[in-house]
């Protein structure tokens, strides 16, 4: 019974919190002159209302699954990492920047972008992981480490795309050469989806997998749970640390490795679009559980597909997805009180416990 | 580079260090305090940004420089204010809550900050302390923002009131120890609401000096991370509000780096000399951190010396 109950509540917390966010961001552009029924309407119209929408929004949607897995994957070992934002776009550059290093060495086709995607992976995995390394080895917070790696990332990136490989004929807009035709990454059938939502609900799939039915996964979570009782049993944790993190990192590099293949097909500043950072907000509101981060970063790809019909409608200004996602990630925070507490709230009240003298009972 | 060029440089990162150091100054003050009280506040960054928009919008609404450092003081207490109580919550950690708090307060900015991209606002005035030079370098580099020598007070004062008053005590208390603290009918979350609203407040300050002093206007791309840099340079500086005094000059003329080689024409690692504070602050904590014992001088209570 209480955990049919427990998981009616995880369900119902996330979703009365989306739904918190959702009225405070009504009543926001309510105060700024708006009409908050429209908003609302444009938000649910823009992201799911129709088969352009939906594409748009599963798009968008794609890295969203995999940056929330570089906070989710280190999350069960008990880290936060934020530095999402970094090993992606490493993973971009790196994924941009082979063909150019090794000329003539990379095969065309899905072997050459299979090779592509691998080196994005890895690039994101070394970036997170020296954040989960430093944690082990040295004690840094790796919270602010994760961030401090992600503006150095940043800076390695501009520095790279905007001077050794530049392509001199990118003037306005400073990019690496473009990936050749064949390297691309195409889009499913005849949708207007590309195979990068493939690649992300798969990697959310076998990240849960692994966390819920391997002894490996079973060892992470329970470093998460009780870093001294795993140790205790002798298990590796700094290596569990650090492989979670790594993990994560190459999710984050994935997706920028994909961005570059199947979106903007060089490196340039559009990749640094704070993906990384919505893909936290999406990991803490599907508690950092791979398989819920599929529904949440469609649904949060869904409002950042919206966010130009705002614009374009109502006039509202191109932040106010970001203050959606702002009152949105307050609010799960906030509901996280109530976690256990939520079925008491409707729940028919019983008879009242009579209490032993002294009224120990109310440890519970 | 010649002798004249490289004392070009080291005149402009100097006076960079003041200028780009005042934010960073009253950023890392605010996190001080909040931090002697044993919480961290990752969104100090969006209290940030989003006092550097009031405080634009104060001056440029209400015609004056002060309102606008005062309405960015207010503001950033307010976004602060929001991080201490939703951190008091049960089961809400400190660090997640700044996250929060930090894409909330910079989406806010961005959102109200819309129309105040184009409009010039009225500045913190500079004192002129280079006066007495005839050379135009120096007396530029010594023309320091208003707020500065504010900071340098700010920074005097609360070192003497931690050690020395009984609310200084109460906050250092609280970080220490919220167990003793409890013991002693004290509040630990109402001590910690207003120690992080009053460090939103000092905070605020900085974000003022940002949109009224330098750069001086008002953009997405004001802040690059202050916020969150104020928390590495509060463990460099040991949570000392003197030492982040230091530490912000110093973190200033990194900062100041980039721009001072490339207008002698050294241009080509612009964007790595301008990481240079992220990667700064990065090898300081990998040289002080350690795993086995808590860093000298961290409140007990503070989720970096875990």
């Amino acid at each position: 019974m209480s955990t049919l109950r427990d998981s009616a509540e995880a369900l119902a917390l996330p979703l009365l919190a989306l739904a918190g966010g959702l009225a405070l961001f009504g009543a926001f552009v309510w105060f700024d002159g708006h009409d908050p029924l429209q908003a609302w309407a444009l938000l649910f119209r823009g992201a799911f209302g129709d088969a352009f929408s939906l594409q748009n929004t599963l798009q968008r949607a794609a890295p969203l699954m995999l940056t929330a897995l570089a906070v989710a994957l280190p999350a069960r070992v008990g880290l936060t990492v934020i530095g999402g934002e970094g090993a992606l776009v490493l993973g971009g550059l790196a994924c941009a920047a082979l063909p150019v290093l090794l000329p003539g060495l990379i095969p065309g086709g899905t072997a050459g972008a299979t090779l592509l995607l691998l080196a994005a992976g890895v690039a994101g995995a070394a970036w997170i992981a020296l954040a989960g390394a430093l944690r082990q080895f040295r004690g840094v917070n790796e919270t602010i480490s994760s961030l401090l790696l992600g503006y150095i990332a940043i800076a390695l990136f501009k520095h790279i795309v905007e001077g050794p490989l530049r392509d001199p004929a990118s003037l306005n807009k400073p990019s690496t050469l473009p990936l050749p035709e064949s390297l691309r990454i195409g889009t499913i059938g005849a949708y207007d989806v590309h195979w990068g939502l493939v690649f992300g609900v798969v990697a959310c799939l076998l990240a849960a997998f692994w966390l819920s039915a391997t002894t490996h996964g079973l060892a992470t979570r329970v470093v998460g749970g009780n870093l001294r009782a795993a140790r205790l049993v002798g298990l590796p944790a700094d290596r569990l640390v650090i492989t979670a993190c790594a993990l994560g990192g190459a999710a984050a590099g994935l997706a920028g490795g994909i961005e570059v293949a199947a979106v903007h097909q060089s490196a340039n500043a559009s990749l640094i679009v704070g993906l990384g950072y919505t893909g936290i907000l999406v990991s803490f509101v599907a508690r950092h559980h791979p398989l819920a981060i599929i529904p949440v970063a469609i649904l949060f790809g869904g409002f950042l597909a919206a966010g130009s019909l705002l614009q374009r409608r109502m006039g509202l200004p191109d932040a106010s997805v970001q203050v959606l996602m702002g009152f949105c990630f307050v609010f799960i925070l906030a509901s996280e009180a109530w976690r256990g507490r939520l079925g008491t709230l409707f729940a028919v009240r019983r008879a009242p416990v009579t209490l032993p003298a002294g009224g120990a009972a109310g440890a519970a | 580079m010649d002798g004249g060029a490289f004392f070009d440089v080291l005149l402009a990162v100097l006076g960079g260090a003041i200028r780009v150091g005042t934010p960073f100054l009253f950023v890392s003050l605010g996190e001080c305090l909040t931090e002697k009280a044993g919480r961290i506040n990752l969104g100090l960054e969006g209290v940030l940004v989003f006092s550097a928009m009031a405080g634009f919008a104060g001056s440029f609404l209400g015609g004056h420089w002060w309102l606008g450092v005062l309405l960015a003081g207010a503001s950033g207490a307010l976004i602060a204010a929001l991080h201490g109580l939703v951190a008091s919550l049960p089961r809400v950690n400190d660090i997640a809550a700044g996250i929060a708090i930090m894409l909330l307060g910079t989406g806010l900015a961005f959102y109200l900050g819309k129309p105040l991209i184009q409009p010039q606002a009225e500045q913190i005035p500079s004192l002129a302390l280079g006066a007495w030079s005839d050379s135009p370098q120096v007396s530029a580099a010594l023309s320091i923002n208003a707020l500065f020598p504010l900071g340098v007070l700010l920074a005097l004062v609360l070192a003497w009131g931690l050690k020395n008053t009984a609310w200084g005590l109460t906050v250092r208390m609280v970080g220490d120890s919220a167990e003793a603290a409890r013991a002693l009918g004290t509040s630990v979350a109402a001590v910690r609401i207003a120690a992080t609203t009053a460090g939103g407040f000092i905070a605020g300050l900085g974000g003022a000096s940002l949109s009224l002093y330098y750069p001086g206007s008002w953009n997405e791309g004001l802040s690059s991370g202050q916020g969150l840099i104020a928390v590495a340079l509060v463990i460099f500086a040991r949570w000392h509000p003197v030492r982040c005094l230091w530490a912000a000059l110093i973190f200033g003329g990194a900062g100041a780096l980039g721009p001072a080689l490339q207008s002698v024409g050294i241009s080509g690692y612009y964007y790595l000399f301008n990481a240079m504070p992220y990667a700064l602050t990065l090898a300081i904590l990998v040289a002080t951190c350690s795993p086995r014992k808590n860093l000298a001088g961290a409140p007990m209570e503070l989720g970096v010396s875990r």
